[in-house]
């Protein structure tokens, strides 16, 4: 090949990178880059659709926020829901996996049980749920009656709403958080519980000495990845506060339904944009924290 | 000693799979009664204490549910929205995970950076904008305005990226070049046809997840004609929520090609999901 040959395919090469780029960049510009941008935006601007001036505010949006009481209980809803939720489908999900780790036939067949949930559609699930959860016919309320445990209005008592949410909420990502940790755990060298094993460790301290600490970084993965999800919750809080026997919408105000509300309901677009950009900051900052942890782990020194 | 510790442990094992069955059960109760419900005439549905499987099996709800509302148009809606939006990933997803995968260009690191940067900014963190400018290019309740945010994925550019990257040679490329064949041609002609597993998956990850979107169709749909069978049920539920009946009807039709998916490609969709993270 002489050298202007070479020069000019490699110029046709460049030239199909950039046009085979380009359809998917520019898609992925307008969906989702300017609209991030837009909206940090938006933020900062009194943005009314009703009123068609939509002046400079600087902060006042967030300083509204910071005095909104709505905004306080959905941070404090949220922020309880997805403590509970992640906490409660990681302490169920690792102990699952470890008993899951062994490959057999009954193993796939539980897999596949504890993981349907995740694949189902959110909201024929929280229509389902509402009933499981319903007030004279639910089939949670007759399960506890045979325990000998009184009725509960689990979605219109505001004392449980929430919790009825993190029931469902565990229910749903649990599967997930499973099959995760099992890859996890398959992952480990076998070598190592063997070597622990002649040691002389039980069942007990293998899986503390060994099998855990090998597993930190997925469990960093799972949490972050749930509470990501978590702080987002929004498809089972707007099921189930809706229609007869709902939740009361306070009891389970959460971000999004707020930043909803605000925006599609009272119209204050620039304010709801400032509520989604806080929620954005508060996820990244959770997430940030929860790598800052992994890495100072005080067991890794030994 | 040794024989004692033998049989604690079968008991040990006896008790763990005791557990995991009442778990098991646990977790199919709500589809297993959504589903038992669905097919229990009116009257049973309010027996107490709740009989579990119907005594009179009908499908009046199932009928009933499609007459009161158009869930015929609401599901071909839901697979509409779901299968151009998978058709696109796929394609997209293949086109830029190879050239990100095999090409080298200015620009690369930063552009595949920004990608998988902004793949972790929820969407209902940036919803109200990209609502704004569909207000603006007039694409608020269209089909196109509902499909738009679905047409490409950022995992699936990462998965097709690394498995382009690691399962397919540049020697074959090479080959393939020296033989005359374009890129297109070699991207169709020999990265596809080796690249069906990863394509599946992703496929798979689109359409589970284009079944199910709900809250931006509640943003921008507002023709009851244009609604997907998760909007539907929603505003089915809103109007009827006495129905159970109906409304569970209706919750069974929107969960089984979720289902029939999930049954067919089990394991696929399982060990895909664990290894990509894609949710």
């Amino acid at each position: 090949m002489t050298a202007a040959r070479r020069f000019l395919t490699k110029r046709r090469v460049l030239l199909f990178c950039y046009i085979a780029l380009a359809p998917v960049l520019a898609l992925f510009l307008y969906v989702r880059v300017i609209p991030i941008g837009f909206g940090v935006w938006l933020s900062f601007h009194k943005w009314n659709l009703l009123s068609p001036a939509k002046p400079f505010v600087g902060l006042l949006n967030y300083q509204l926020l910071m005095e909104d009481e709505n905004f306080h209980l959905a941070l404090w809803n949220t922020t309880l829901y997805s403590f509970s939720t992640v906490i409660l489908s990681t302490a169920i999900a690792l102990p699952l996996a470890v008993f899951l780790a062994r490959r057999s036939r009954l193993s796939a067949f539980y897999q596949t049980i504890y993981f349907l949930p995740v694949i189902t559609p959110m909201v024929p699930v929280s229509i389902a749920w509402k009933w499981i959860y319903d007030y004279n016919y639910g089939i949670l309320n007759y399960g506890l009656g045979l325990l000998g445990i009184k009725s509960v209005a689990w979605l219109s008592d505001p004392d449980t709403a929430l919790w009825a949410l993190v029931i469902m909420g565990v229910w749903k990502v649990l599967g997930y958080n499973m099959v995760l940790f099992l890859v996890g755990i398959r992952n480990i060298p076998a070598m190592y519980l063997e070597a622990a094993s002649l040691d002389g460790a039980n069942a007990w301290q293998r899986f503390w000495r060994v099998t855990f600490p090998l597993l930190r970084p997925i469990l960093l993965y799972v949490l972050v990845t749930s509470t990501i999800n978590a702080y987002n919750v929004f498809t089972q809080v707007y099921v189930m506060t809706l229609g007869s026997q709902a939740a009361p919408g306070q009891a389970v105000r959460m971000l999004v339904f707020d930043i909803y509300t605000n925006g599609f309901q009272f119209f204050r677009f620039g304010y709801a944009a400032a509520e989604a950009v806080t929620l954005t900051l508060i996820v990244l900052g959770l997430t940030v924290i929860q790598f800052s942890l992994a890495r100072n782990d005080p067991t890794r020194e030994k | 000693m040794k024989r004692r510790n033998k049989l604690l442990g079968r008991i040990g094992v006896l008790a763990v799979h005791c557990v995991l069955m009442a778990g098991a059960l646990v977790m199919v109760m709500p589809m297993l009664w959504m589903l038992a419900t669905a097919f229990k005439p009116a009257p049973e549905i309010a027996l107490w204490p709740p009989v579990f499987l119907p005594q009179a099996p009908t499908f009046d709800n199932f009928t009933g549910a499609f007459e009161t509302a158009p869930f015929g148009r609401f599901f071909l809606n839901s697979l509409f929205i779901a299968g151009v939006g998978t058709l696109s990933v796929i394609v997209t997803s293949l086109v830029a995970g190879t050239v990100f995968a095999k090409y080298r260009f200015p620009g690369r690191g930063l552009l595949f950076g920004m990608v998988i940067a902004t793949a972790i900014v929820p969407f209902e963190a940036y919803m109200i904008p990209l609502y704004l400018q569909l207000v603006q290019i007039e694409w608020i309740n269209t089909y196109q305005g509902i499909i738009l945010p679905y047409l490409f994925m950022a995992f699936g550019i990462f998965l097709m990226r690394q498995h382009v990257g690691s399962a397919i040679p540049g020697e074959l490329m090479e080959a393939a070049r020296v033989d005359g064949a374009g890129e297109w041609w070699i991207m169709a002609r020999v990265i596809a046809p080796l690249s069906g597993n990863a394509l599946a998956a992703v496929g798979i990850f689109s359409f589970i997840q284009g079944w199910g979107i709900f809250i931006w169709p509640l943003l921008i749909a507002n023709d009851q004609m244009l609604f997907n069978m998760e909007l539907g049920l929603t505003a089915f539920q809103f109007r009827f929520s006495a129905d159970t009946g109906k409304l569970m009807a209706g919750s069974v039709v929107s969960t089984a090609p979720m289902l029939v998916v999930f049954l067919l490609l089990r394991r696929r969709i399982i060990e895909n999901m664990a290894l990509t993270g894609i949710k």
